[in-house]
């Protein structure tokens, strides 16, 4: 696997790894492991992330009430911890797209003309 | 971030552990699953993971406070600073334990004294009734004001609007027999209320009752009897019952007379400031009371949310009602009192109780928290040096990224952990210092049994420990953690010369403890003139510590008859005169500052004219026997004592006093032969001598005009033609007084006369001079303390700041010693440093002090609160001190080798 420098860290948005979680959560509940190659498998391998960070987000994110966790059985019957989207987590997801959605029109807007 | 989660981060911790874990095997799984050698798949995992001590350390960094992490460091890192530079810490700690100690002591005694409440329930509703009567004559004399009379207490207590209880009483020392040796004891006498005011439920048995207050037995001043029930102390009951719950209607044999033990109080139950072994009740014949008689205290309990103004203005409402309802007798009128301009001036208990050992206490709190202050001084210069060593350690933590606010809080850490260190060793210091401070103090200082160290003097201490710590941390910390950090570590082992920046807070905090020095030792030098003041005032006795004094009573269930109790009296002065040693004897119905209430009223004299309705002045009176001036050593200064051929004789003579005797008839000489008398009624007496002034209330306070009679005279109230005084205090004059053999004899040849009769209150004249002077001396003392601590802190303040600028300028006197400069020369520029600072300090503080010293004027006597000679004499020794402090580092300054110092660099 080619060692790369992962955007998510340095050049993504504080927040984005954030959405993309909440956005692989909308599924149905997984791990850390899943959650790490469904973002990658997501974006087609465009965003590599370093997937140990994946893991401070999903404490913050359980902090702050979005997520929850319980101890599960992966498909493979090994012990792990498994990640569920709340209903708080739900409504936060729909902001959060909702506002990435204006941003990205709103920059596409800008980017139009010189595009042409 | 919630304070458990802080705690149970362990347990987080090993969770994510166990969760990144689960991910390196199915990530190794998977790769496996691709095709890959077992260990390569690990690797591979792992990589793919990233970093895993720093994830862990990211989410333990979410979990915690760093506040507290980095607290618990500091603390550690404090402690093994500490333990480091143990001279430092030891010197520095016993500073701070010996000024803390002291603060807790004195607060302890305050806080018992003063802040917390009385031991009765809501005793913020207990007030005593106050009287004054600014238009009575002579009453000035009378501390007390003017007392309740049992007419007044009918009135108060039927008709007030403001009070849920109030009562009178008085307090008397009976005796009690057939239980062991005959034994004087203490009683309080209440009337109705008064134990309902203070409203603390017996222990055992009940209270006494409004059936106990019937009179059972008439006494010869008519309106007071005796009741047949009596209650005791709780320590009475253990000392002569050993608590025993079946005392409960048994019988003791009070003044000759039976009485039922109806209940107990609990224990440390006080009335007022009145200990006791009985409680009798006070008995009044309300068809015979009349408007005067004014001798009782009153207390009573205001209704919830009355103001004390508004107490004060029921009682004077009833005034005029009191004035219409009673009489003194035929022919008076109530009204007379009118020019007495009675009004009522109720105080809250707690400042009757606590009377006037407020000031003292506060004074002494004050001194003793400056004393703290030039502690604090020590310590900081102590941390001041310190830092200044350890600049380097500070620097190199400031280069290692320690930001400037964490230094600052290591460094308070530090002088804050050395402040509670302090604190805990100076709860031992007080503990003992408290036994000090008790055994020394006042032997009337209140409440005393109820000093302890509790909970807010425990606060108190931690408060003063952890403040001093801020105190004398901060200025170091501030310094020393600053910017210039860089800088020290380039100048890495040279030792710069003086600069004057570095000095400037030393320099001001010695110069703020000599200031403070100076503030104290003014005030113990006050306080020792003023003792001085004291002694020299001519007490109106000689020699106390030769006049032994007991006091004996008969009561009148025993021997009623005048003439008989005189008998044994006499017999009494005849026997002890005859033991070996004894010079003199004689006897009164109290002696001077013997603090037994005494008795007053108007005087009459016969070539005086008085307009119809006028009262004349109140005049303090005693009763006295032959030979009694004689023996306490009183001078006659006109005409002469009297003999017991006129006691015996009941002729109608009397003495009085100087200062009585100048007042009415301009010197003693024109009143010998002068005629007086008591009531409208009575016989004149004629003035046969007049005595010296005596210091009837203490040393302290002025005499007050007596007039001296015979304690035989005729009877006006009860049965008998004749009335004389049972209960008398006798003084012994001989060189023997005070010893065991001697009071052996003395009780033999007393129980030789009557073998029923106990002898009370046995001490020597100098005991209770002494305990008229305890105000002073106790204060004194403290004083004493606290200047001697303030001296010798500012010495060694001093003698710091002088040892540490040589210290600092070895190099510079090694260019002065080789440039020729001479040793004294030398020496006298360090000396001249020295006082130079402690002339400032004594200019500030002489400033202060007439200040500050105003706050103790009430403590003065003789002298004026800016006393020449004290403020003369304070900066003469703070001088000297701080010329020896600075001359022992100065001569080691002048012995400096010029050439070690130079090479020393």
């Amino acid at each position: 696997m080619p060692r790369r420098e992962s955007p998510l860290q340095s050049e993504m948005v504080q927040g984005t790894l954030d959405m993309l979680i909440l956005q692989t959560l909308i599924l149905g509940p997984a791990h850390g492991h899943t959650i790490a190659h469904a973002i990658e498998h997501g974006s087609e391998d465009v965003l590599q992330i370093e997937h140990g960070s994946l893991y401070p987000a999903l404490h913050r994110l359980e902090d702050r009430g979005w997520i929850a966790s319980f101890w599960g059985t992966s498909e493979n019957n090994r012990k792990a911890k498994y990640y569920r989207l709340t209903p708080a987590g739900r409504k936060q997801l729909i902001a959060q797209t909702t506002r990435w959605d204006q941003v990205v029109r709103a920059i596409g807007r800008i980017l139009k003309p010189a595009a042409e | 971030m919630g304070i458990t989660r802080f705690f149970r981060r362990a347990n987080w911790d090993r969770e994510r552990r166990e969760e990144i874990e689960s991910y390196v095997q199915m990530e190794t799984d998977d790769n496996i699953a691709r095709g890959m050698p077992s260990a390569a798949a690990n690797l591979a995992a792992r990589r793919k993971l990233g970093n895993r001590t720093l994830i862990r350390e990211e989410i333990y960094g979410m979990n915690t406070i760093a506040f507290l992490d980095t607290l618990g460091r500091d603390v550690r890192y404090g402690l093994r600073a500490l333990r480091h530079n143990l001279t430092f810490t030891i010197v520095a700690l016993l500073t701070l334990a010996i000024g803390i100690g002291a603060n807790t002591a004195v607060f302890s005694v305050l806080n018992s004294v003063l802040l917390k409440p009385l031991a009765y329930p809501k005793a913020e509703e207990l007030v005593a009734l106050r009287q004054l009567a600014p238009g009575a004559a002579g009453l000035a004399s009378f501390s007390d004001g003017l007392l309740l009379s049992p007419s007044m207490y009918y009135t108060y207590a039927e008709h007030n609007r403001t009070f849920q209880a109030l009562g009178v009483w008085t307090a008397n020392t009976v005796s009690v027999t057939g239980l062991a040796e005959p034994e004087q004891v203490r009683a309080v006498l209440i009337s109705e209320g008064v134990l309902e005011t203070l409203g603390v439920p017996p222990a055992a048995g009940r209270w006494l009752s409004h059936a106990d207050q019937i009179p059972v037995a008439r006494e010869q001043f008519g309106f007071v009897g005796r009741s047949a029930t009596v209650m005791l102390s709780y320590g009475y009951w253990q000392r002569r019952f050993g608590g025993d719950r079946s005392v409960i209607g048994r019988s003791i044999t009070v003044d000759s007379r039976t009485k039922q033990i109806v209940g107990v109080m609990p224990r440390g139950f006080r009335l007022v400031n009145a200990d006791f072994d009985l409680i009798e009740a006070l008995v009044f014949d309300r068809n015979r009371v009349i408007l005067a008689g004014f001798g009782f205290n009153g207390i009573g309990r205001l209704k919830p949310g009355v103001a004390i103004a508004k107490a004060n203005a029921d009682l004077a409402r009833l005034l005029p009602v009191w004035m219409d309802s009673w009489t003194n007798g035929p022919g008076t009128n109530g009204q007379v009192y009118k020019i007495w301009r009675i009004t009522p001036a109720l105080r809250p208990l707690k400042q009757e109780v606590v009377g006037n050992v407020g000031d003292i206490l506060w004074v002494v709190m004050g001194t003793i928290g400056l004393v703290m202050l030039i502690a604090c001084a020590n310590v900081t210069n102590l941390l001041l040096v310190r830092a200044e060593v350890r600049q380097q350690e500070l620097a190199l933590r400031a280069a290692l990224g320690a930001g400037r606010g964490r230094l600052v809080r290591s460094l308070l850490v530090e002088s804050v952990i050395l402040g509670l260190m302090g604190g805990v060793l100076g709860v031992g210091l007080a503990y003992w210092g408290l036994r000090f401070l008790v055994a020394i103090g006042p032997a009337n200082l209140p409440r005393l049994n109820e000093i302890s160290i509790d909970p807010r003097t425990l606060a108190f201490t931690v408060g003063l420990s952890v403040l001093s710590g801020l105190f004398f941390g901060l200025i170091p910390a501030l310094k020393y953690a600053g910017p210039r950090i860089s800088l020290v570590l380039r100048s890495a082992g040279r030792t710069a010369s003086l600069s004057r920046e570095r000095h400037r807070v030393r320099n001001l905090l010695v110069v703020a403890q000599v200031a403070m020095a100076l503030v104290l030792l003014v005030s113990a030098g006050l306080m020792i003139r003023t003792f001085q003041a004291l002694r020299t005032v001519q007490p109106g006795f000689t020699n106390a510590a030769q006049l032994q004094t007991m006091r004996i009573s008969i009561p009148p269930s025993l021997v009623a008859e005048g003439p008989r109790i005189t008998r044994i009296q006499n017999d009494i002065v005849d026997k002890v005169a005859s033991i070996p040693g004894v010079t003199s004897v004689g006897f009164a119905s109290q002696l001077p500052m013997e603090g037994y209430g005494s008795n007053w009223d108007e005087i009459f004299a016969q070539d005086k004219t008085y307009t119809p309705g006028e009262i004349p002045p109140l005049r303090f009176y005693k009763y006295v026997s032959p030979g009694y001036f004689h023996t306490t050593g009183a001078r006659l200064i006109a005409g002469r004592e009297l003999t017991w051929t006129e006691l015996y004789g009941i002729r109608p003579v009397a003495m009085i006093s100087e200062n009585l005797a100048r007042e009415m008839w301009g010197s003693p000489s024109a009143a010998v032969g002068k005629r007086i008398r008591e009531f409208m009624q009575a016989p004149w007496s004629e003035v046969i001598g007049v005595i010296e002034d005596v210091r009837e209330n203490g040393v302290q306070e002025k005499a007050p005009e007596i007039v001296y009679w015979p304690t035989m005279m005729p009877n006006m109230f009860g049965p008998g033609p004749l009335a004389a005084m049972g209960t008398v205090t006798f003084a012994i004059r001989s060189n023997r007084a005070g010893t065991e053999g001697f009071l052996n004899q003395v009780r033999q040849a007393v129980w030789s006369v009557n073998s029923s009769l106990p002898l009370a209150t046995v001490r020597t004249m100098q005991e209770v001079y002494d305990q008229s002077l305890a105000r002073t001396s106790f204060t004194l003392v403290m004083l004493g303390i606290a200047g001697a601590m303030a001296l010798l802190l500012g010495i060694v303040g001093i003698y710091g700041v002088i040892a540490y600028a040589v210290s600092q300028r070895r190099r510079e006197i090694g260019i002065r010693v080789a440039l020729g400069a001479q040793q004294g020369e030398v020496q006298r520029m360090f000396v001249g440093y020295g006082l130079g600072l402690a002339a400032v300090g004594v200019v500030l503080g002489m400033a202060a002090a007439v200040g500050l010293t105003q706050l103790m004027k009430s403590l003065l006597f003789g002298i004026s609160p800016v006393d020449p000679l004290t403020y003369a004499a304070v900066p003469v020794v703070l001088g000297t001190a701080a010329a020896l402090a600075s001359y022992l580092p100065a001569r080691r300054a002048a012995a400096v080798d010029p050439v070690e110092a130079l090479k020393a660099e």
